[in-house]
């Protein structure tokens, strides 16, 4: 197992490099330098300040020069400071971080707690009424944009209702309140997000139940089961269950960059100080290196995510372990 | 029967897909004869109904500049057909040249272009793409090349995966002992048997691209105001989000309805003209756990 793994992680590195030299060449394409980005605002920037701007940065060098020079600080985590207030990347980046990641653990929850029951009742109910209900839900949670379904549940909760706020995850007079009361103003500030978040995952994991758990119960020992005269409830829970979840469990690793890319909208919507507004942030004020910094990590996730979702299959079928996965 | 005849039956039978393709049909229609069909220009002013709520003189109200949010809305279709096809276009293209190579060629080739495949599916394709449009002027060109350049890579794995299995069987090592030059075998003999699955991919194509289109307007790096786009009414509509809800729901509904047709007739191309689902009664009897759905949640 542990080779296994090993073999995993060493097939990453070839992967993070690609990454950093994607990154990079990105920022590098750009028409015009992240030096006139700086000083486009201020017309006394004198020639000789642009200069040593670009000293700084080490645009005088050759491309290849300054990637390694870039990627030598890079992997000691210096990501340079950002364009619009001057602080380190790598703060503005850890400081965004907790909300995110409650975030992204609340809204992974709320999938698995929702999807696979969907999926696994409508399997072992299929093509009844309520199978094709959760097959049209399927369908318009793939299609529906989750930027309007936050306006939706904003005007809806928000404006008509009055009951959630829509905006930021805690109210201005935070301070005087009493710790179970901020946990619960915390609580209906994340509702919608968390929701919002959630949605498309909810749709593709009950889908992937649903399939997974059909194909099981077309099994021989399910069969058997039956025909030794168990009760059927047993033979779904005891026998089915347990071998349709295994593969649902493994994928959810395959679900960070869905809930990435989400997060850079519905932050931005919902005005939460997370990595993905700051993303948004960044993109619109052309702070690279913060563009940069972010784009690396966010891809490290990814893989990361791919990673668990290999092991935990490895851990669940040993076949994997020996041909490798494809 | 003839292949095409089973496949169209195949297909006409899904009475989903075939909605599907109706509302496309009548989308494609709508936006061709916009001019026709809207009761104002785009960026008609109605200076004495600003932000007005739905009515008869405007349908689907107007919005903060006093402009007929139908009107916008119609002429917006042009520009989600525009970039669902061309940046689908784009990507498939790219797919398929990548893939084919890679598969046909194999060895050194292939390990090169699949690892550049792999470190390009590292990134969240959202993340991407905000990043190239970071560094460029948004406009629609810019996006629809945007969407294109960032979204080949399935194509191409679906493309070599087929040409792997396709390069040993009889009728192309036929065609090689006869003497068929590489590029005569690639685009006259294992391309033209490898496409059903590329069709099936670029429907779901136009589908992602539309939203991804509708999120980079919403957000105001898409297309730019005054031009329509159902994404930048979207936006308006984040504005006026206290006031006016006919700018947030309306468009958001004829996104989701076009979306949902394109998925809808993938969905059946699907169905249609994959041979292996032709004996099985349903289509659930050989998915593979849920391939597509897990595709569907890693995006």
């Amino acid at each position: 197992m542990f080779a296994f793994i090993g073999k995993r992680l060493a097939q990453m590195v070839p992967l993070l490099f690609g990454i950093t030299i994607i990154t990079f060449a990105v920022i590098h394409l750009a028409p015009g330098s992240p030096v006139e980005a700086e000083t486009a605002m201020s017309l006394k920037v004198s020639a000789q300040a642009r200069e040593n701007l670009k000293k700084l940065y080490g645009l005088d060098k050759p491309v290849y020069v300054q990637y390694g020079q870039w990627l030598g600080r890079f992997v000691r985590l210096d990501f340079g400071k950002s364009f619009v207030d001057g602080r380190d990347v790598i703060k503005k980046i850890a400081e965004r971080i907790p909300v995110t990641l409650a975030i992204n653990i609340l809204s992974l929850f709320l999938i698995i707690v929702v999807a696979i029951p969907l999926g696994v009742i409508s399997a072992t109910k299929q093509y009844s009424l309520f199978d094709k209900i959760s097959t049209v839900f399927v369908f318009v949670g793939f299609s529906t944009p989750t930027f309007w379904l936050a306006l939706l549940l904003m005007i809806f909760f928000g404006v008509q209702l009055g009951i959630l706020p829509i905006s930021g995850i805690q109210r201005i007079d935070v301070s005087g309140m009493d710790p179970a009361a901020r946990v619960l103003d915390w609580g209906r500030h994340l509702l919608l997000p968390v929701f919002v978040s959630a949605f498309g995952g909810i749709a593709g994991l009950s889908r992937y139940s649903r399939s997974s758990m059909l194909e099981v119960i077309r099994q021989d020992y399910i069969r058997t089961a039956r025909a030794k005269g168990l009760p059927e409830k047993i033979v779904i829970r005891r026998h089915a269950l347990r071998n349709a979840l295994l593969p649902v469990v493994t994928i959810l690793g395959l679900a960070v960059p869905g809930l990435i890319g989400g997060g850079v909208i519905f932050e931005t919507i919902f005005a939460i100080p997370g990595m993905g507004q700051l993303y948004y942030q960044s993109v619109m004020a052309r702070d690279y290196p913060t563009i940069m910094g972010i784009m690396v990590i966010f891809a490290v996730l990814t893989l990361l995510g791919n990673l668990l979702a290999d092991v935990s299959y490895g851990l669940v079928d040993p076949r994997i372990r020996v041909s490798g996965r494809k | 029967m003839s292949l095409k005849k089973i496949i169209w039956k195949r297909f006409s039978r899904n009475t989903l897909a075939v909605g599907g393709a109706v509302v496309i049909a009548c989308i494609i229609a709508t936006a061709l004869l916009a001019p026709y069909i809207a009761p104002y220009g785009p960026t008609h002013i109605d200076i004495d109904n600003v932000l007005s709520s739905p009515s008869a003189r405007h349908p689907l109200g107007t919005d903060e500049l006093g402009r007929d949010v139908l009107s916008r809305m119609i002429y917006g279709s042009r520009v989600s057909l525009e970039v669902g096809f061309i940046a689908m276009g784009i990507a498939v293209s790219i797919g398929v040249i990548i893939g084919s190579a890679a598969g046909f060629y194999g060895g050194r080739v292939d390990s090169i272009l699949m690892r550049f495949v792999d470190v390009m599916l590292a990134f969240p394709s959202f993340v991407l793409i905000l990043a190239v449009i970071a560094i460029l002027e948004p406009s629609i060109v810019t996006i629809m090349a945007v969407i294109g350049v960032t979204g080949w890579m399935d194509v191409a794995r679906l493309v070599r995966a087929e040409f792997l299995s396709l390069k040993e069987r009889d009728f192309v090592l036929a065609a090689k002992s006869s003497g068929a030059g590489n590029l005569r075998l690639i685009f006259k003999e294992i391309l033209p048997n490898a496409l059903s699955p590329v069709f099936i991919a670029a429907t779901f194509g136009v589908a992602g691209a539309i939203l991804i289109e509708s999120s980079l307007s919403f957000l105001g790096i898409g297309v730019q105001p005054p031009d329509p786009s159902w994404g930048n009414i979207l936006s308006s509509g984040k504005d006026y989000i206290e006031t006016a809800w006919w700018l947030s729901v309306f468009p958001g509904m004829a996104i989701l309805v076009t979306v949902l047709s394109y998925n809808l007739v993938g969905e059946g191309l699907r169905d249609a003209l994959d041979p292996r689902l032709w004996q099985a009664e349903s289509f659930e009897k050989i998915e593979k756990p849920g391939q597509a759905a897990a595709k569907i949640l890693t995006e």
